[in-house]
């Protein structure tokens, strides 16, 4: 097990080199000079060569990027163009309520789907079956940006139970993370089902009912038990789905996150912020999918024994 | 059709606590007139046809028959698992006398009740033990369970019980096991772990089904052994599902020949292998390879196949002795000192820390008409040594010589015409034919790509080659699953016929099929070796039928060749121990042969794997008469 996990460990950090070589080459790849970018549309060329002096523009391509490295691993991003406070500040009040949201999200939707997809699992092809199935399917055809949209218009509008957007108490929760985790409670379920079928059909199941298991332990031991395995390779790529997600989401119900962030920097082109904002991104995906290999591990002694 | 069976084999104590005397004349199961059927798109399909059973304590009831006869259903049926499978009991009734003395139908009990019995009074082990134990939950706690279900033991309790059934079932370093998962276990281990679970309850009727199937025949050895010791010593009946007539001799009481879903006959084992009565009987036990029935005969002799046909009639095919060698000719391959290793990396960073040794410093001759056996158990390298002279696999040195020519000398061109002279079969006749292209395009491939005919003549060529293999041209436009897996497998000796072969390598190539179709394609490999001269490199684990086909016979064992040489001498003159264990183990097909206290392989098969720099000896086989030659060096475990 200690050597698994020490072998994905080293297996992450070239992944981590190639992400800084990417972001920190983003704002070179760029259509543009940087420093006329963040000097701004009306700067002297005195004022341009002054801000390329003080970011170090002038430097060789290799020495910026360690600067850049070393700068970002202190948590320094430099500031941000539209608000001039550190892109630190920016990010640190937004990470959190984004990651509840994410989290919440998962958590509801992973629960659901995985009793949607064992029960159309037992009950296939019965009316539980179908039904569960239907209510997937169109779970992840609804589009997040309308769902949210109606959501306002019948819960907060009409009936006047929600607020329509913001950040603060429970109520704020609920139609943001509903929007969010459908899609994945969604496919979960349907690689719940597909996963537990094919498990129902293992020699191993029928030696459990050999044994005189009962079916309630057959079905939530022995079978959902071997499910899991391909399951939690599946949240850790909806991991990746909830953060794209997660976009759409806080916008639309106006949620101080790191979604909003992204969406707000680009439109005003506050390069800084959003380079941090990819780098944040792609570390919690690689730090996600590390965590799910992790547990695959755990659920698979085949893996950690090996 | 039924005869009255003798009284049962004395057995042990019955240790069931609470038991009832057992009185030998009350049978302890009694299936009547019990009929299953499947749901199909065509209607219902019936899989058991009104069987009647019964199997009295202490006993063995074997039942027999091939793929499709129901003998599986029947065995499903009496632990009321056919219905998880698809299946409905429609009619008959399954009486079990119940420890407490009372008699229940198994076919009217509820699920709740049927799961109190299951794995308590009645239990099952099952064909693949690679597949039976559930991955994810350890050893100790797969057994623990069922101790836990019916005798309502606590945790520790329960492993404490879990480590005296391993115990039992002999496993070596037992309470190491029990935190174990089922992957760090060879098959061997497994199906013993299978027993432990099934017997832990002390059920009163074991039902296996094909429990040695999937085994190597000295651990198959070992583990009958070991279900019969049990036997012994807990009082139960076993009920014993197999379609091999060798272990039905072995370990059966009496047997139930079953056909098409019915019971064809019944009877007493040595009564039904002496004096069989049902013309489907017959043909079965006439297609069945007895080794050592080729005895004091130096060559190979087809099977007297006999084909049921309707009720009554019976067809009969002649044997005939096989004499096709040009001993004068070259040989049309020559191994030399083959070598084939696979790298082991361990480790963060991959470290190479051993090597499988799979094919070591292994020579061999095939002369043209002749048939080679490569025989071992898995992992001895046989197929690997296929393989790499097929060139599947690259060897790390030595020479293969094919019609006189080294073929790794060649230039690519030659290689590739000398390809076409050499053909392969595979094990699995389903796996190896492409589903999406009709057999007929899988023929003529080979005869495209090599350039072998043209046009209109690529179209005869095949319905040529599939009239040699005993099918008819119009078979050319069908796809493979129309076919029997005896038919497919017939579909791949043609196309390896296609490209003219000097040299076909037959890796397990009857293995698969059943007894009756495993005799067939065994004499239609004969055939054609009469009428072309063809040479065939034989690989198999079974060493009854390597006696009925080949001329000389290699014994491989941990990448060696221990003993080579021709068939009579290597099997009515084993020299390496190893090839006499091995020719041991082999269960006859005949109750009178049957010796239940002859000396085992004890233990697992060794790994071919070693540590690097630990290189294994070798020394020149020593020649102990004319073409017969034995490994006198220490090899594994025979100094």
């Amino acid at each position: 097990m200690l050597n698994y996990l020490a072998r994905r460990l080293v297996g992450t950090i070239p992944v981590i080199v190639a992400l800084s070589v990417l972001v920190f080459a983003f704002v070179h790849l760029l259509p543009g000079d940087p420093a006329r970018l963040v000097a701004g549309q009306d700067a002297t060329p005195e004022d341009v060569q002054a801000v390329r002096v003080s970011l170090g523009l002038d430097r060789p391509l290799w020495e910026q990027y360690f600067r850049f490295v070393s700068n970002a691993v202190q948590g320094d991003f430099g500031t941000s163009l539209k608000t001039r406070r550190t892109v630190a500040e920016e990010i640190g009040e937004r990470f959190m309520p984004t990651v509840w949201l994410t989290v919440f999200s998962m958590i509801w939707a992973t629960i659901f789907g995985l009793l949607i997809g064992v029960l159309s699992g037992v009950k296939r092809g019965r009316w539980q079956d179908y039904t569960g199935m239907l209510v997937a399917v169109s779970g992840i055809s609804f589009p997040a940006f309308w769902l949210g949209l109606l959501l306002i218009d019948l819960f907060s509008v009409r009936l006047g139970w929600l607020p329509t957007g913001g950040y603060g108490t429970w109520q704020h929760f609920v139609m943001p993370s509903f929007t969010l985790g459908l899609g994945v409670a969604a496919v979960m379920a349907r690689f719940t089902r597909s996963a537990f079928v094919e498990i129902t059909r293992e020699d191993y199941v029928r030696t459990a009912r050999a044994k005189g298991v009962p079916e309630r332990f057959v079905i939530w031991k022995h079978t959902l038990r071997n499910a899991l395995v391909p399951v939690i390779t599946m949240v850790g790529l909806q991991f990746g789905f909830l953060l794209g997600g997660s976009i759409v989401v806080e916008t639309v119900f106006s949620w101080p996150g790191l979604g909003r962030l992204l969406v707000d920097s680009v439109s005003y082109r506050d390069y800084p912020v959003i380079q941090a904002e990819i780098l944040i991104f792609s570390l919690e995906f690689i730090l996600i999918n590390l965590a799910v290999d992790v547990l695959y591990a755990v659920a698979n002694p085949e893996i950690r024994y090996r | 059709m039924t005869s009255i069976p003798q009284a049962a084999p004395t057995t042990g104590s019955l240790s069931n606590a609470g038991a009832p005397p057992a009185t030998h004349s009350t049978p302890l199961v009694e299936v009547k007139n019990l009929t299953v059927e499947f749901p199909t798109e065509d209607g219902p399909f019936r899989a058991v046809d009104g069987i009647d059973l019964h199997i009295r304590r202490g006993e063995t009831l074997a039942i027999v028959g091939e793929s499709g006869s129901g003998k599986s259903v029947t065995a499903l049926s009496l632990m009321r698992l056919i219905e998880f499978g698809g299946g409905r009991i429609v009619g008959g009734s399954i009486q079990l006398a119940g420890r407490d003395g009372g008699l229940r139908d198994l076919a009217q009990e509820s699920l709740p009740a049927m799961n109190r019995l299951r794995g308590d009074e009645i239990a099952m082990i099952f064909q693949e033990p690679m597949t039976s134990l559930n991955p994810v939950f350890t050893i100790g706690d797969q057994i623990a369970e069922a101790v836990m279900l019916h005798q309502g033991l606590g945790r520790k309790e329960a492993r404490s019980e879990a480590l005296a059934m391993l115990n039992k079932v002999r496993i070596p370093e037992a309470a190491r096991l029990l935190d174990r998962y089922p992957h760090q276990l060879s098959g061997g281990m497994r199906q013993r772990v299978m027993i432990a679970m099934a017997l832990s309850c002390r059920p009163s009727l074991l039902i296996a089904d094909e429990p040695t199937t999937a085994l190597d025949v000295t651990i198959q050895a070992q583990i009958l052994r070991l279900v019969r010791q049990l036997q012994d010593e807990m009082g139960m009946a076993v009920m014993f599902i197999t379609h091999d007539m060798g272990v039905v001799a072995e370990v059966a009481d009496r047997v139930l020949v079953m056909y098409r879903g019915k019971k064809v006959e019944e009877g007493v084992v040595d009564d039904v292998f002496a004096r069989p009565q049902a013309p489907y009987t017959k043909a079965l036990l006439a297609a069945v390879p007895k080794l050592g029935s080729l005895s004091g005969a130096p060559l190979p002799r087809r099977f007297p196949v006999l084909t049921v046909e309707g009720e009554a009639g019976i067809a009969t095919e002649a044997e005939r002795w096989q004499d096709t060698v040009e001993p004068a000719a070259p040989p049309i391959l020559d191994v030399d000192d083959l070598f084939t290793r696979f790298e082991v990396r361990r480790g963060l960073f991959g470290r190479l820390t051993g090597r499988i040794h799979a094919v070591e410093r292994v020579s061999f001759k095939v002369h043209p008409g002749e048939t080679l056996a490569l025989v071992g158990e898995s992992g001895c390298g046989k197929s690997t040594a296929g393989r790499t002279i097929m060139q599947l696999q690259a060897p790390d040195s030595g020479s293969i010589r094919f019609s006189g020519r080294d073929i790794f000398a060649m230039p690519e061109a030659e290689r590739r015409r000398m390809h076409q002279k050499i053909q392969y079969i595979f094990q699995d006749p389903y796996a190896s034919l492409n589903p999406r292209v009709t057999v007929g395009f899988s023929i003529a491939e080979p005869l495209i790509t090599h350039n072998l005919a043209k046009g209109a003549g690529v179209e005869e060529r095949v319905a040529q080659l599939l009239v040699d293999v005993g099918l008819s041209p119009d078979h050319a436009k069908r796809y493979p699953h129309e076919f029997s897996g005896g038919q497919r497998q017939r579909i791949c000796i043609a196309r390896a016929l296609a490209c003219e072969p000097d040299l076909i390598i037959a890796d397990e190539a009857v293995s698969a099929l059943d007894v009756s179709i495993q005799a067939q394609i065994v004499n239609l490999l004969m055939d054609l070796q009469e009428k072309r001269r063809l040479a065939y490199l034989f690989i198999s684990h079974d060493m009854a039928v390597v006696e009925r086909v080949s001329h000389r016979v290699a014994v491989m064992y941990l990448g060696q060749i221990v003993e080579i040489g021709p068939r009579q001498a290597v099997f009515e003159n084993p020299q390496h121990a190893y090839t006499r264990r091995l020719m041991a183990a082999v269960p006859i097909a005949d109750p009178a042969r049957r010796d239940r206290s002859r000396p085992l392989l004890e233990g697992e098969i060794p790994s071919p794997m070693r540590k690097l720099g630990d290189e294994p000896i070798w020394a020149p086989l020593v020649e102990v008469e004319p073409g017969h030659f034995v490994a006198r060096h220490p090899v594994g475990d025979f100094a």
